[in-house]
């Protein structure tokens, strides 16, 4: 288990060594320099900013030595400071020589972002396990044709639309939800209890819309996977000996049936980070989503290029983390029989 | 493509309906100029936020313009970026894809690791980060919607070469001296074709999607040319008094997904012999 977790934290080094190319290539796509107004950089930007700029990304250098400095900014996690946030640094706080402490960007957004994310994901898995279930053992009856219908129009419907109906319906027409931020102006008035449903309900609209869109993909897996299970001759031979249907499904089928669907929570993660975007923009929320989509406004280019690369890495780590969990699962990775 | 694989799609229900949408949105849109009542972009301050009538059948904006001229409109900018970055997608895919399954060894393990790279980086990131560098316009949008979405098609390709180089038949035109080109184009790329197509038309759901989802944040089709994207900001806006704004563009976005959705899922269905929903 060990050796197989050195190999897959030294897998990630080439992964970063690859993702800081790319970011490296997109941040040199711009026509001219970044600073030129063709790139669409504020024309009103002083010429003292554009210098900034240019000495932030070493543009005055050699490519080569360009790359080598920013490759050494993504190992240091330096990624400068914000050109429009009033010169926040980007990814974590600093401390000036009087002792005043700058919380960075990123440190302030990503928490915000990741508990939405880690809740709309168990709200998913909640509903998604069972309908799966229900569609494998009803397979082609009625209730596996609704799921399959309710599937497809998962797959299609566009999450910022359903935001907006969802938005004005609950929001708007009925007023149960509040539809805007995180906390309501009075939130700091208000007692625990206060503010603990006052949190909830505002949370509620922007967790509930990405777990309505993802469930449909978690569904079909666990249908899929189900459907694989309950066909081995390990669930005929429980059946033969008489176990209860109950039992067979639910003690037998449904832990090996779940077990990829580790694979699949890690490598949802990239789709969560930037479906974050839209939901967080719609319903103002200060994450992730939103800092980078204002920043991609703004065009404050140390920012976009902080969080695309913290991004990656987060995207990096969590898969690791669901390849960890898989192996400590699956017998046959922990005692190193299957791959690597 | 096989066309029995066509035929036997179209046999079951879900796929033809799928079709058949996608062939009607398809005609509303090239007949947008014909058919559209108004101009799309002709602003009529008499009517402002006109409700639904006999006159304009889906209302009209905030500027009076009529909606539903705006939505014909619309969906043929919706239908040129999807079809263009899905076209770019699957040629990049299919040229990775065939070179990595053909050639194998160091060429093969190099686009391969590039496959997992691009995919660690959120796709919605990585094409706002390229459209914050560069401006926001329809050839920028299909070109960047076509070069994130490749990975998919290059993993297929590769893997559909990789079992058909073990063939019999291959060997044997190998064997009797068949050059790479040849091989290539006459056996490898032919025999994978149709699942290439299943991803394609997949694809064009996503395109589609993710089109309308930077339009909608004024990242991609920019105003005055309509997009369902674009349409359904202009409906935030006035989501508590015209709710025809919101919903129309939603439900035409919903409707040409879903038909690409279930024609790309009939069409696997039809080619999977293990599946039997078909039959």
């Amino acid at each position: 288990m060990l050796k197989y977790l050195i190999k897959r934290v030294l897998w990630m080094i080439p992964m970063l060594i690859g993702i800081s190319l790319i970011s490296f290539f997109i941040m040199h796509l711009a026509p001219g320099d970044i600073t030129s107004n063709e790139a669409a950089f504020n024309p009103k930007a002083s010429e003292e900013s554009r210098q900034k700029l240019r000495e932030m990304y070493n543009l005055d250098k050699p490519v080569t030595v360009q790359y080598g400095l920013w490759l050494k900014r993504m190992v240091t996690l330096d990624f400068g400071k914000s050109f429009a946030s009033h010169q926040k640094p980007v990814f974590w706080q600093t401390t000036d020589t009087d002792g005043n402490v700058t919380k960075g960007l990123i440190q302030e957004a990503l928490p915000i972002t990741l508990m939405i994310n880690l809740l709309g994901l168990g709200i998913t898995l909640m509903l998604a396990i069972p309908l799966g279930i229900i569609a494998a053992r009803k397979y082609l009856g009625w209730q596996d044709r609704f799921i399959t219908l309710f599937n497809f129009i998962g797959f299609s419907i566009p999450g910022f639309w359903l935001s907006l109906l969802l938005m004005y319906w609950l929001g708007v027409v009925n007023n149960w939800f509040p539809i805007s931020g995180l906390h309501s102006l009075n939130y700091e008035s208000l007692d625990t209890w206060g503010k603990l449903k006052d949190s909830l309900s505002h949370l509620f609209l922007p967790v509930i819309i990405p777990s309505i869109t993802g469930l449909a993909g978690i569904t079909l897996f666990v249908k899929n996977g189900m459907l694989d299970v309950l066909q081995q001759d390990y669930i005929t031979t429980a059946r033969a000996k008489g176990l209860n249907e109950h039992k067979v499904v639910y003690t037998h089928a449904l832990r090996n049936a779940l077990l990829p669907l580790i694979t699949i929570v890690g490598l949802s993660i990239p789709g969560l980070i930037g479906g974050s975007v839209i939901a967080e923009t719609i319903f103002a929320i200060p994450g992730m989503g939103k800092l980078f989509y204002d920043a991609v406004l703004m065009r404050d280019f140390p920012v976009v290029m902080g969080i695309l690369t913290i991004g990656s890495a987060l995207t990096l780590v969590g898969n690791l983390l669901a390849d960890v969990a898989y192996a400590w699962a699956d017998p046959r990775v922990r005692r190193g029989v299957a791959r690597g | 493509m096989n066309k029995n694989v066509f035929i036997k799609a179209l046999s079951n229900p879900l796929a033809l309906a799928g079709f058949i949408i996608i062939v009607l949105v398809f005609l509303l849109s090239m007949l947008a100029p014909f058919i559209a009542p108004f101009d799309p972009n002709d602003i009529n301050v008499k009517a402002i936020l006109v409700e639904p009538s006999m006159q304009h059948w889906m209302g009209t904006d905030g500027l009076g313009r009529d909606v539903l001229s705006r939505m014909l409109h619309g969906g043929r900018i919706s239908l040129l970026v999807g079809l263009v970055a899905v076209g770019i997608s699957t040629a990049i895919g299919i040229i990775l894809g065939a070179i990595a399954g053909f050639y194998r060894g160091w060429i093969d393990t190099f686009i391969m690791r590039l496959v997992d790279v691009m995919l660690s980086i959120p796709s919605f990131f990585l094409i706002l980060a390229v459209i914050a560098f560069l401006t926001p316009s329809i050839i920028n949008i299909m070109i960047v919607i076509g070069l994130t979405s490749w990975m998919g098609v290059t993993r297929l390709v590769r893997a559909e070469f990789l079992s058909l180089n073990e063939r019999e038949f291959v060997t044997a035109s190998r064997t009797l001296g068949a050059k790479d080109t040849r091989l290539i184009f006459t056996h490898l790329l032919p025999n994978s074709l149709t699942p290439i197509i299943v991803s394609a038309v997949l694809g064009v759901a996503g395109a589609v999607l993710m089109e309308s989802g930077l339009s909608f944040l004024g990242l991609g089709v920019q105003a005055p040319q309509a997009s369902w994207g674009n349409i359904l900001t202009d409906g935030k806006e006035y989501i508590q008094f015209a709710w025809w704004l919101s919903l129309f563009p939603g439900l035409a976005i919903l409707i040409t997904v879903l038909g690409y959705n279930l024609l790309g899922e009939g069409l696997r269905d039809a080619l999977d012999p293990r599946s039997g929903s078909s039959k």
